[in-house]
Parts: C-alpha cells; sequence; structure tokens
C-alpha cells in the first residue's frame, strides 16, 4: 500500500529563449494594443459591414439613451438591444457617469482621447509587427514550427483528438513523457493563434489606413470594404481576448509556476514514473 | 461562514478595484509624460516612410466606385455652418465675391473666382472618405487640380508645403488659433486625385460639406480635407503658422500624417 514510489520530478528544456523573450514582447504590445484600441472604438462605438457606414442601422453600437427614469447604457447587436448600463454606453462611478462605449478601466488613456489613444496604438502596432516577424523567422528557421508546432500524424486521428478534449474538459492533463511535448488541442491553437488569428488583427488594421488602401486596394475589398475590415478588426480582437482568457485558466488549472517558470527560464517540470530518467 | 465569504468577497473586490485603480492611474501618468509621448510619436515617421516606400512601387491611387456606391447619409463632421462674419458674408451672397487667394512661396500669386476655378483642368472622383473616429462615407467630388493649379502659379523652390487657410473657426480662441487649417506637401499635392472640390454628388459643395472649395486628398483621413478654403500658402515649413503643427487638429495632438 505505502509502497507506491512518488514519481520523481525533472527538469526539460521547454521553450527557446527567442519563445521566451517575443511571448513577453507580445504579452506588451497586445496589452497596449487592446487598451488603445478600445479608445480609438470609444470615438465611434458602432460597427457596420460593407465599405460605408449606414449610421442609421449599425450591426452593433453602443450609446446612453436617456429613458425617463434617467440615462442608461443601450448595446445593440444585430438589432437585439441590451441594457449594458455601468458597463457598454453609459458607465462611470455612481453620479459621475458618462456617455462612452467601453468603460474608462478598459481604454488608454481612462478619459476620452482618440489622439493619445492612436499614438499608443500605432507605436505598439510597430512593436506587434516587429516582434512577430522576429518570431516567425524564429519558428520557420530554427524547426520550432516542424518540432513542437505540427500536429503529429498519430496526433490527427479523431478517436486521438476526442480523447483529448474529454480530458481537457476534465482538467486532466498528460503526465510523464507525453508532458514533454504540446498535445493535438494546444497545437491546433497556437497554431490558430500565430498563423490565424494576430496576422488577421493585423491587416485588418492596415485596412483602416487610406494610405495603406491606396497601395493594395484589394485587400479591404477582400474584406469586403473598410467598415467590414474595421468590424473583422474589432472581432478578431475579441478573439484574441478569448484565447487570452482561456490560455489563463488552462496556465492556471495545468500548474500556475511550473508553467510561468518555463516561459521564463525555459525550465519546465514534468513527473516521471519510477523515479530514474 | 456567510460572513466569512461576505468578507472576503468585500477585501477581493476593494484589492481588484484598487489594483485597476494603480493601473489606470500608471496608464494616465505615462500617458501624460512628454518623453513617453516624444517616443509613441516616432511611430508616425516609420509609418509615413513605409507607405511612401510603397506608394512610390505603385499607381498609389484611392480606391473609386461607382454612382451606386455613393452615400445617402454622408456624414457632415466639424464645422458644418460656420459663423464667422466674413463667411456669412460671402454665403449670403451665393460665394459671387468668392476669391481663392494662391500666395507665399509662389513666382505668380493667383486670385481665382469660382467661375475661374471651374476653368482649371478638373476631376471627377467617387471616393470613400474616412473619418479619424473610424466611420466611412462615400461621395462623388469634382474640384480644380491642385497640381496644373500649382505649376500655373509657379512654386519656388524653396516650397515644401502648401497650407491650406480655411473660414471657420471651429474653437473660441484670443489669439485666432482656433481657425481652421491644414497642410499637406508636395508628394501629396501633385497626386492626381488630390483636387479642390467645388461639387459634390453632381450639385454646387453644400455648406455642410466646405462650401464652395473644400481639399480632397484621398489617400489621408477625413480631418485633413480641409472644408471652406479661403487661401493656399505654399511654404517652406509650417512652424510658424497656428500653434505650430500643421493643421487645427494636429494642433491638439493628432498625428500630421494622418495616413491611418
Amino acid at each position: 500500500m505505502s509502497d507506491k514510489r512518488k514519481p520523481a520530478k525533472i527538469l526539460v528544456r521547454r521553450h527557446s529563449l527567442i519563445t521566451r523573450l517575443t511571448h513577453w514582447v507580445n504579452v506588451a504590445a497586445i496589452s497596449f494594443l487592446l487598451l488603445s484600441g478600445l479608445q480609438i472604438f470609444n470615438a465611434h462605438p458602432a460597427l457596420y459591414w460593407g465599405s460605408t457606414s449606414t449610421f442609421a442601422a449599425p450591426w452593433v453600437s453602443m450609446t446612453a439613451k436617456n429613458e425617463g427614469a434617467g440615462m442608461v447604457g443601450v448595446t445593440t447587436v444585430a438589432g437585439r438591444r441590451f441594457d449594458t448600463t455601468g458597463l457598454f454606453g453609459y458607465s462611470g462611478k455612481q453620479g459621475a457617469r458618462e456617455a462612452r462605449g467601453f468603460p474608462s478601466w478598459a481604454t488608454l488613456p481612462s478619459y476620452r482621447s482618440l489622439a493619445a489613444g492612436r499614438l499608443w496604438h500605432f507605436f505598439f502596432a510597430w512593436v506587434f509587427v516587429t516582434n512577430g516577424l522576429l518570431y516567425l523567422a524564429a519558428t520557420l528557421l530554427g524547426g520550432h514550427l516542424k518540432r513542437d508546432l505540427l500536429p503529429t500524424r498519430d496526433q490527427l486521428k479523431i478517436g486521438h483528438i476526442l480523447h483529448e478534449i474529454a480530458t481537457h474538459a476534465r482538467f486532466k492533463f498528460p503526465k510523464g513523457e507525453a508532458a514533454r511535448s504540446y498535445n493535438v488541442l494546444q497545437k491546433g491553437t497556437y497554431l490558430a493563434v500565430i498563423l490565424g488569428l494576430l496576422p488577421l488583427m493585423l491587416l485588418t488594421g492596415l485596412c483602416m489606413s487610406p494610405g495603406f488602401n491606396s497601395i493594395a486596394p484589394w485587400l479591404v475589398e477582400g474584406f469586403g470594404g473598410r467598415q467590414s475590415a474595421r468590424t473583422i478588426h474589432f472581432l478578431s480582437a475579441s478573439g484574441t481576448v478569448l484565447f487570452v482568457v482561456v490560455h489563463l485558466v488552462m496556465v492556471v488549472a495545468s500548474g500556475t509556476w511550473n508553467n510561468i517558470r518555463s516561459m521564463i527560464t525555459g525550465r519546465y517540470a514534468i513527473d516521471v514514473e519510477g523515479g530514474a530518467s | 461562514m456567510t460572513v466569512r465569504n461576505g468578507t472576503r468577497r468585500n477585501w477581493l473586490r476593494v484589492a481588484g478595484g484598487g489594483i485597476a485603480g494603480l493601473w489606470l492611474a500608471a496608464c494616465d501618468r505615462l500617458n501624460s509624460d512628454q518623453n513617453v509621448q516624444a517616443t509613441l510619436g516616432k511611430a508616425e515617421g516609420w509609418t509615413m516612410k513605409a507607405q511612401r516606400a510603397l506608394m512610390k512601387r505603385t499607381t498609389a491611387l484611392a480606391q473609386e466606385f461607382t454612382e451606386a456606391d455613393i452615400s445617402k447619409d454622408f456624414r457632415a463632421n466639424g464645422s458644418i455652418s460656420p459663423a464667422d462674419a466674413e463667411y456669412r458674408a460671402l454665403s449670403e451672397s451665393g460665394f459671387a465675391n468668392y476669391r481663392l487667394v494662391v500666395d507665399g512661396l509662389v513666382e505668380r500669386p493667383l486670385s481665382l473666382s469660382l467661375a475661374e476655378l471651374r476653368a482649371l483642368p478638373a476631376r471627377t472622383q467617387i471616393t470613400r472618405h474616412d473619418c479619424v473616429e473610424g466611420w466611412s462615407s462615400i461621395g462623388k467630388w469634382t474640384g480644380a487640380r491642385l497640381g496644373p493649379l500649382l505649376e500655373k502659379a509657379g512654386l519656388k523652390k524653396e516650397a515644401r508645403y502648401i497650407v491650406f487657410h480655411c473660414a471657420d473657426s471651429l474653437e473660441e480662441t484670443l489669439d485666432g488659433t482656433g481657425r481652421y487649417y491644414e497642410s499637406i506637401d508636395l508628394f501629396d499635392a501633385f497626386h492626381a486625385q488630390t483636387i479642390l472640390a467645388y461639387a459634390m454628388n453632381n450639385a454646387p459643395l453644400p455648406v455642410a460639406h466646405g462650401a464652395p472649395l473644400r481639399l480632397r486628398a484621398e489617400r489621408h483621413l477625413g480631418f485633413k480635407q480641409a472644408k471652406y478654403v479661403m487661401r493656399l500658402e505654399a511654404v517652406a515649413d509650417y512652424g510658424q503658422i497656428g500653434r505650430g503643427k500643421g493643421g487645427f487638429w494636429e494642433d491638439r495632438g493628432y498625428d500630421w500624417y494622418a495616413g491611418i
């Protein structure tokens, strides 16, 4: 009964220096981009589809309306109406509420300043792009993509994928040798974010630029027009936030300090059955 | 148990609020730091250099649309009915006495009536107006091409920018710096789609959209499209005009390039 040997912990090299460095630069860049992006959104808190703004019928809008009993924040999405007082449309401390799309705690700066929001956004857009290109070059040239990110043939079998989903849903994570590499859900998610979501953020962001649109008009047309590109920019930012939330939940659920250490020092502890290794 | 849970919840709320408050204060403090502002502002130069390098390799015409794409709800922003006395007088006489002055670093200063402007080489274009706030509207513009007009005046070789002095005061100030103005460089001044529009959607330019004359520099955001244009001044630099940043909104913290 008591002779069950405790598994031994060994430290393996998990993340290369370039991965760790670009990860944290990306954390900073995306944080500033998100907060300043919401500041920019607040200058016209409405979204449309197509080339132009159909002011009378936006797809999404956040407004403050006087409803007799007082001001309320109203958010509409595809014709549906939600009372979002205190969060979207009308927010702030009791007694000092104001009309604004996103609340002050979600924007940079906290007070309304489109000019300042733009300064932060376009500076960190350059940081994001430079950092992203550095990461992609290292990933492609250094073999990180093939070695760590592309799923193996066995991982792509439908039975394996279903099994991974079932164990993840119960917050059971691979142990021992299996924890040395990413599982198929991790690989799929990271690939979708690195090669899909984040490049989409950049491309739709470029389509906001009248200057860039004169250089590559086919790109903004490809997204269905400038207002569609703006809406997709907002949706992919929302997707990025959703990814970060799930990512943080998974970090906590699968060992907070071990994960954070591996992204700082590169060393990741795994349990090895039987001790010797 | 409930008491303890309640206390914990309150503690969490206070801690959460405290952290959020500190974060906001830190961000706002960073934002008001002059060095931080100067560093962030460098990105405008990088963006302009990158875009100009690519523009020189392509035709770099802003997208043009069809009659069917024209917005019926084209939004009028900024000044929509200037209260300035000089402008009111012009407007009440149907702009019969309007003259566009072209001066500064030019060989032959000009003073042109609307009829004379209409006789100059013109261009009609259906383009999308992208406001810095984020919205877009499509309109059809007809106007005198700025390039040939500047050639007619003959730019002196020191001239680097064209400043557009406008009739509207968007802000009440004691020193007159609330008067709208804008500036573009010669790269944009001589672009094929840069025009001084006197017509919008097949009709004379309405007051709300800048009657009798507005700039269309189609590779820039809306605030660059100066309305109620009274005078073009060719200058070597714009540091002595307004508050020195090259435009009404530039003087109030916006970027001069305005290409994104």
